[in-house]
């Protein structure tokens, strides 16, 4: 090994490192991977938010591929997003958007609907946070594509926007379409 | 200067007060019969991390995610469920990130055991360049450079 080459050893090191910590700082800390991906559905057995007294089960979720999306009508992100879950409602008959309203009311959650549009094909009503341990929810939004056979594919963590959708989500329900 | 104790006095009687309630906010009602399960349960929750504010334990967090778990941690110690328990429910829902302590596992080796083969590579240079000038000898010195030397050291005993 040449002197020259010798000499780039600690400069090559010190690039690769910082190149390393770089990426580390693109990365959202907030993303923490879910280990129900690739798994069933955990339990889901709650009332419907819009019948009180009709009461759901994860079984709601089978023989379509289904967008849970975690909302509150407290959460600001969750507005956000909420324009473009009414159109991935109106333009995606094969999907169902089932909604998880969360650590919620139920009069508040129905005047949002009320406001700005209901997306949601039913809506599981989870007030005291029971369902959202299950399905390791720890902030709104959230979103997990079940495909038709009741499997976790992906969980999205924050709102959903017509980037996240065509980059992150679409390729995925995709291959749950091809199944 | 009465008035001095007076004011300190005051102060510390409130700093007192506010640590008993902060550490009452975050424990009110869970308490158990047994003071070894209520121990329990206090290292349980410290060990293991609120995700909505990733800088706090459960024990410590204010959100509500991290009540709502601190409750359900107690629930099911009451049920009588043990530490392995609790954690493997825990991880299997939120990961293994809801843990301070990753478990030691391939994708963590390089986590538990980078940092000793950092030191050993980081041992490995040095021994090898004590040796490397061990093995070289020292430069001879020329007349020019001897009469130099010597030239100095007797000026410095003067």
């Amino acid at each position: 090994m040449s002197k020259t080459s010798r000499a780039l050893i600690p400069l090559s090191i010190f690039i690769a490192l910082a190149a390393l910590l770089f990426y580390g700082l693109q990365l959202n800390p907030r993303e923490v991977p879910s280990p129900l991906v690739n798994q069933p559905a955990p339990a889901l057995t709650l009332a419907s938010l819009k019948n009180p007294q009709q009461m759901l089960t994860a079984e709601r979720l089978r023989g379509k591929v289904s967008l849970v999306n975690v909302w509150a009508s407290w959460c600001p992100s969750c507005r956000q997003e909420h324009a473009e879950l009414m159109r991935i409602a109106r333009e995606n008959n094969d999907v169902q958007v089932i909604g998880l309203n969360w650590k919620d009311t139920r009069p508040e959650a129905l005047e949002m609907l009320q406001q700005f549009g209901d997306p949601y094909a039913e809506i599981f009503f989870d007030p005291d946070n029971r369902a959202g341990i299950d399905w390791g929810v720890y902030g709104a939004p959230e979103t997990f594509i079940v495909d038709a056979q009741g499997i976790i594919r992906h969980k999205r963590i924050g709102p959903i926007n017509r980037e996240v959708w065509q980059t992150e989500m679409l390729p995925i329900i995709e291959q749950c379409r091809g199944q | 200067m009465k008035q001095h104790y007076q004011r300190a006095a005051a102060a510390l009687l409130i700093s007192l007060l506010a640590i008993g309630t902060a550490a009452a906010y975050t424990l009110e009602n869970f308490t158990f019969d047994d003071p070894a399960r209520t121990a329990e349960f206090r290292t349980l929750i410290g060990e293991l991390r609120c995700l909505v504010c990733q800088n706090e334990s459960l024990a410590g967090s204010q959100a509500g995610v991290a009540q709502d778990l601190r409750k359900e941690v107690y629930r099911m110690m009451q049920e009588g469920k043990s530490r392995d328990e609790i954690v493997a429910f825990l991880v299997a829902r939120y990961g293994d990130f809801v843990l301070y302590e990753p478990p030691l596992k391939p994708a963590t080796y390089i986590l538990w055991f980078g940092p000793f083969l950092f030191v050993g590579i980081g041992g490995w240079l040095l021994w090898r360049t004590v040796q490397r000038d061990k093995a070289t000898p020292e430069p001879e010195l020329t007349a020019a450079e001897q009469a130099r030397l010597q030239q100095l050291l007797t000026k410095a005993g003067d």
